[in-house]
């Protein structure tokens, strides 16, 4: 962004100063040092000047007069006073209207010790109220959420909740009803306030009216402790505050990052904490819920706990054994780690294990070095971005803060959105052109885009005109195009998508590319040479070794002895059945911070630590490498990822030469020029993309005001701990470049078998709250997961004659379950959606994933009526 | 004596039975103004009205040939007519829209042709039930006698009009607010700039907002010249105007006068008009212009009925409703009764003007009800300048809108003019007119 600004002077309390023309008074001024009281403006939203609390005197036709410096825009020649005695007579005035409804419950109002009333008050307020009526009644805190509380007395009416639904997120579950003082936010009657972001909410009201469930009456704001650090509940990458009272997570915030979140969360993200620290009570291994706290070995069938000596002599028996036979181990998952657990482990597997079978992803992401392989557009770019090409599931469902960033793009620059409609999405009502491709066209309606004119296949849903319209926006080139790319569908071979991409990338040779792979620190996991293609630093390497579904195959056919896992497995997989085959009769050697189905085939289990327990580095979508900051100690004597690869290293009798994390990251940093270690060093919160100029962006000073808890984001990171950096040596062969797109195999073509115009194939999509470790581990976010309906398009519907709540029998190849019918109209015709990890009547989160036929590119289905 | 020798302009057919019919329209010199309108060049037409010097008749007077000129520079989208006239004691709007429905359609629809406008919303009070029923029969009665609809009495300009029902918000009678509510929206009035609906109106667009009264006047205008309606009343203030007489007087009612010429007195007192206070009693104070506007004693009675006229005393026309009071009246009880109406009707937006009414509206209730104290006049006065700074006229305002700054006008006028009466709550323990 760099739009070039003219300057104007204005003077501010009578000294004369710079300001871009269009800046507010009120931020001008604060950049000159003289802060302007406020409660309902934003930096983040619109200003609306209802509090009326930032006004000052602006010199205009009439002399002086009182105007909001919220939205009064700065002129030359302009002329500011914040300090006179009117303007101090109208700030206060202001104060006491806002504290005359007030209940000055503060002493049990969470908000009390970081309230942004309670500080003005404090500052300009008189002592003393003048206010001797009966105040305004409400029933106090209702329910407008499954996550939120109202407390319409303290509610001072700034509308920055309503804006926030409004105008960031687009819903309409709350706004104001009722007039005068009576006023009142209310909720809906009819839809509860469960929007995926509902906690944004929370964190920006100014006094104690929102409040967050899981919060609510756990902590008082002067116990907690906080370090900023970066979310890893998805690979979106936001900044946050974490904050703990001792060693009990409390509350995570989203931190004001230019590049990334702009201050705002999702709820999955927020409110998953008890994931890692709630269920103390939790103690069977084969619940996700359950923390590790000790390490587990196979003792006569039974897992039971024993001490880390006997646990990693025996899994560096276990491993050897197998990697003593050619291609005998292997390693699946590592997506949920820091890039210097990562890193450890891809040192571990490669080099001690001398193994090139490991894969970060479960066959549910794309090819590591395809998407390396293309130029990268950043989340800003793609946020201001001229054309936005989706090739995604629904964003707001699997990336939910990428999703605010883009609709800003739609909604407030006007920018066009060409959406590849796989099923439902929140991005859909913003698209420009939506093109409803079926499964298993996806690379085909991307060919169509590349030719001037035609070319679809029969019975395509995609029409001329839709073709015709994207052509035009896309352009020769693609210039200012960003295409934003991920697994739309895991009931579809991945090829399709990776041929669409291939097409894509080879045509419009001046658009970017933004990668939308779901998991945590995936894309840190593959640039850390968790990939059977990929070594540290994006290197390419053409080898044999074997991704995912590869080892479950060589371990099915007893080719492959062994498997590390490095989280656990058939929570991730779609064929659930044949991994839990692959698993049954191999050594099977877990390294996870959560227990799971998987620990049933374990022989030993190594406890990890998991995000706010570890340092580090992790990378997002766009190749952003930020710190992660351990806020917790890891319950019981689990370790970090480093420490146990370093140690069964050894127990191996070889040396990683990785003493700690951040002698990790210098190494990291060293061997293949990835910028992890002067990330952690480093003070500037934004971290650097990988592959770009280090941008350092200037944080705003943090305005309590608008960021309400947030003690400050001025750490360091890690340098507190760079100084302990032992000074060791390791050798790491030199990296050979990444791949070139033409040197790249994937996405050469695909069999997609012929399916006609009247039959339905299966699209299995993402839901924000699947059944998942953060959602199964974190009671408040229980009610919110999914339930598995069979989702249709009216046309559909009609044809069947079905209507919603039908219960229909589904028959794939493979299998046949009963669902419920659900209307979907974004869902194309010919089309059925199924939500994966969602809960059918019975509490299984796999029954709807049997009915993927994983021999085939695509899975076709039949309906019956029960 | 009042001067009572003008035309009546916008009363002209209101004394028929039947003058809301298109029948009674029509043999009363109906769309005659439309009619020559439409010979006329658009910007002659729009000079005439430049020339007549026409005041806005909706509260502000801002002249609607300046309104509508400064449009000229770009098309104009839309003209909306605001009729939610909905302030306490102010009905002169509902008499037209009762009484003439088809006249203030003529009005619009000539009004339309100068901005070449081709799409109207008229805004009517929801509560307005007959007024409504009358205003879509007049409009459904135009499109069929050609006067609406595509090619107007077979020239080429072309007008719909959409009459759309309030929900029963007095801030909606705020031009800004009333084009959020037409757009769908809470009825909050929008933060300025952009300062007027002719740079970004409804939908983002050019609009014109005219009030129903000045809208009545436009066909009478075209049809007599600008001139001529420039030669009634004086100074800045041209024509006839609609007052709203209420309160303690023999003939309440709305009476169409020639500005200027006339004054307080000659509404109030003249047998034709007012015809003086009821038997008996003598007058205390009048509010000139509606309950937004400070109020006079009896020593302004003589006071020109001008916009500029009564602005130099420290008041407004306003809305054109005058309401006396005579020694029977609690001005307590009255400045209470006009509080509560704002502490209802605030909008909620601007903290000043939501908590300030309704904790000034509390306070008043306390003292009419025995529980006032001494301090509660400086209290309230001084809640008073934290609505509208400096006390001065017009006021300055904390809020977005003039609904803000409306609410001291009663309660500082009360205090100033009759202290002892308040004192005489405090001391008396309740009310003494009781």
């Amino acid at each position: 962004m760099t739009e070039v600004k003219s300057l104007v002077t204005i003077t501010v309390n009578g000294r004369s100063l710079e300001a871009a023309t269009g800046e507010l008074v009120i931020e001008a001024a604060e950049r000159a040092g003289h802060y302007v009281p406020r409660f309902c403006y934003h930096p983040r939203m619109e200003p609306v000047g209802m509090c009326r609390m930032c006004l000052v005197e602006v010199d205009g036709p009439r002399g002086a007069t009182l105007q909001p410096a919220c939205y009064i825009k700065v002129h030359d020649g302009m002329t500011v006073v914040t300090d006179s005695e009117k303007v101090k007579k109208a700030q206060d005035g202001v104060l006491e209207f806002l504290l005359a409804n007030h209940p000055l419950d503060c002493p049990v109002c969470d908000k009390g010790g970081e309230c942004p009333l309670q500080d003005q008050t404090l500052a300009h307020g008189s002592g003393e109220t003048r206010f001797v009526e009966e105040k305004r009644h409400f029933v106090k805190p209702i329910e407008i959420g499954e996550l939120v509380l109202l407390d319409r007395e303290r509610c001072i009416q700034c509308a920055r909740c309503t804006r926030f639904s409004a105008e960031v997120s687009g819903d309409t579950e709350i706004a104001f009803s009722g007039r005068g003082d009576q006023m009142e936010v209310a909720p809906s009657p009819t839809e509860p306030f469960d929007s995926t972001f509902s906690g944004n909410t929370v964190q920006i009201c100014p006094v104690g009216a929102l409040t967050a469930k899981p919060y609510r009456f756990t902590a008082r704001p002067w116990d907690l402790e906080q370090v900023e650090s970066t979310c890893t509940t998805c690979a979106v990458g936001c900044r946050v505050a974490v904050q703990s009272s001792g060693n009990r997570l409390t509350r995570v915030l989203g931190v004001d990052s230019e590049p990334v979140n702009h201050g705002w969360l999702c709820d999955k993200g927020r409110f998953t904490l008890d994931s890692i620290d709630g269920n103390e009570e939790s103690l069977d291994p084969l619940r996700a819920s359950t923390r590790l706290r000790e390490p587990l070995v196979r003792l006569n069938g039974v897992l039971v706990p024993t001490t880390w000596g006997e646990a990693l002599a025996r899994a560096a028996t276990m491993l050897q054994d197998a990697a003593s036979t050619p291609n005998g181990v292997g390693a699946i998952g590592g997506a949920a780690l820091t890039n210097e657990g990562a890193f450890a482990w891809e040192r571990f597997v490669r080099g001690v294990l001398a193994s090139d079978h490991l894969d970060a992803q479960y066959g549910d992401g794309l090819d590591g070095a395809l998407l390396q392989s293309l130029p990268k557009a950043t989340i800003d770019e793609a946020a201001n971005a001229r054309v936005v090409v989706t090739l995604t599931g629904d964003l707001r469902e699997e990336l939910p803060v990428l999703f605010l960033r883009l609709r800003e793009n739609f909604i407030k620059r006007g920018n066009a959105l060409v959406e590849f409609t796989f099923a439902s999405s929140g991005l859909h009502p913003l698209a420009t052109v939506s093109l409803p491709v079926r499964p298993g066209e996806a690379h085909l309606v991307a060919e169509a885009l590349t030719r001037s004119e035609g070319h679809l296949l029969k019975g395509s849903n995609v029409t001329e005109a839709e073709l015709h319209e994207t052509r035009q926006l896309l352009g020769e080139s693609g210039e200012g195009v960003v295409f934003i790319v991920g697994r739309p569908n895991f009931a579809e071979d991945a090829g399709v998508i990776e041929g669409a991409l291939r097409v894509l990338a080879e045509r419009f040779t001046s658009a970017t590319f933004l990668p939308a792979l779901r998991r945590s620190n995936v894309m840190g996991a593959l640039d850390m040479g968790l990939s059977p293609k990929l070594r540290p630093g994006r290197a390419y390497v053409d080898d044999e070794g074997r991704s995912t579904l590869q080892q479950l195959d060589a371990l099915r056919t007893g080719e492959q002895k062994a498997v590390l896992l490095l989280g656990c497995l058939l929570g991730n997989v779609l064929d659930v059945e044949g991994a839990s085959a692959a698993l049954r009769d191999a050594v099977v050697v877990v390294v996870s911070g959560h227990g799971g189905k998987t620990l049933e085939y374990a022989d030993v289990v190594l406890p990890a630590a998991v995000q706010h327990e570890r340092h580090g580095t992790v990378t997002n979508i766009e190749g952003r490498v930020t710190a992660v900051t351990a806020k917790i100690v890891a319950p019981g004597s689990a370790w970090s990822d480093v420490a146990i690869a370093s140690e069964l290293a050894e127990e191996c009798g070889q040396s990683l030469g990785l003493s700690s994390e951040v002698q990790c990251a210098k190494i990291i940093e060293e061997s293949v020029g990835y910028p992890a270690l002067s990330v952690m060093n480093d003070v500037s919160d934004e971290g650097a993309v990988v592959g770009r100029t280090r941008d350092r962006v200037e944080r705003r000073p943090l305005d309590p005001m608008a960021f309400p808890g947030i003690r400050s984001t001025n750490t360091a990171g890690l340098a507190e701990f760079s100084g302990a950096v032992a000074e060791e040596s390791v050798t790491v062969s030199p990296s050979p470049a990444s791949a070139t797109l033409s040197a790249l195999a994937v996405g050469r073509g695909v069999e997609v078998p012929a399916f006609d115009a009247y039959s339905l194939v299966l699209n299995i999509s993402r839901r924000l709250y699947d059944h998942g470790v953060a959602v199964q581990g974190s009671p408040a976010l229980a009610n919110l997961i999914a339930t598995s309906t069979a989702n249709l398009n009216h046309f559909d519907l009609d044809r069947l004659g079905l209507s919603t709540g039908d219960v229909v029998e589904v028959s794939s190849p493979t299998a046949t379950l009963n669902l419920a019918v659900a209307l979907s109209d974004q869902t194309p015709r010919g089309t059925i959606n199924v939500a994966f990890a969602s809960l059918d009547e019975s509490g299984d989160d796999v029954a709807s994933r049997t009915l993927v036929d994983p021999k085939s590119a695509i899975t076709q289905v039949r309906l019956e009526t029960t | 004596m009042a001067t009572l020798v003008a035309p009546r302009i916008v009363t002209a057919r209101t004394g028929y039975d039947d003058s809301y019919t298109l029948a009674r329209f029509l043999a009363t010199g109906g769309y005659e103004g439309l009619r020559k309108a439409l010979t006329m060049f658009p910007e002659d037409v729009a000079l005439e009205v430049d020339e007549a010097s026409l005041l806005g008749r909706g509260g502000a007077g801002f002249p609607a040939g300046r309104k509508w000129s400064m449009l000229r520079k770009s098309p104009v989208s839309y003209l909306v007519v605001n009729g939610d006239e909905s302030e306490p004691a102010t009905f002169k709007d509902h008499l037209l829209l009762e009484r003439d429905p088809n006249g203030i359609v003529e009005g619009i629809i000539i009004s339309a042709y100068a901005l070449q406008v081709n799409q109207v919303f008229f805004f009517v009070r929801g509560e307005f039930a007959l007024g409504l029923e009358r205003v879509q029969h007049a409009v459904n009665d135009a499109y069929e006698h050609g006067a609406l609809g595509s090619k107007i009495f077979g020239s080429d300009f072309s007008l719909d009009i959409v009459v759309h029902p309030g929900a029963g918000a007095y801030i909606c009678g705020d031009e800004t607010a009333l084009l959020e509510a037409l757009e769908g929206k809470r009825g909050f009035p929008r933060i300025k700039p952009p300062f007027f609906p002719a740079v970004s109106g409804l939908y983002g667009e050019p609009t014109v907002v005219n009030n129903v009264e000045t809208m009545a006047n436009i066909p009478w205008i075209v049809l007599n010249g600008g001139e001529a309606f420039a030669a009634l009343g004086a100074g800045r203030s041209k024509g006839t105007r609609l007052f709203a007489l209420a309160g303690r007087v023999k003939n309440p009612g709305v009476y169409e006068v020639e500005m200027v010429k006339n004054t307080f007195r000659d509404l109030i007192y003249d047998p034709a008009l007012g015809g003086g206070l009821l038997d008996g009693h003598t007058i205390k104070a009048f509010i000139p212009g509606g309950v937004s506007a400070p109020w006079f004693g009896p020593d302004l009675l003589d006071t020109p009925l001008g916009q500029d006229e009564v602005g130099e005393k420290g008041s407004m026309l306003g809305s054109g409703s005058v309401v006396v009071f005579d020694d029977t009246t609690c001005v307590v009880r009255a400045a209470w009764r006009i509080t509560k109406f704002f502490a209802r009707e605030s909008c909620g937006q601007c903290t000043p003007c939501r908590e300030g009414s309704g904790w000034i509206e509390r306070v008043l209730y306390r003292m009419e009800h025995g529980g006032g104290r001494v301090e509660d006049l400086a209290l309230m006065l001084d809640l008073c300048d934290n609505i509208a700074p400096g006390g001065g006229w017009p006021p300055q305002q904390t809020t977005i809108c003039p609904l803000g700054p409306s609410i001291p006008s009663s309660v500082t006028g009360a205090i100033s003019m009759f202290r002892s009466e308040f004192i005489r709550h405090v001391e008396g323990g309740g009310c003494p007119f009781d």
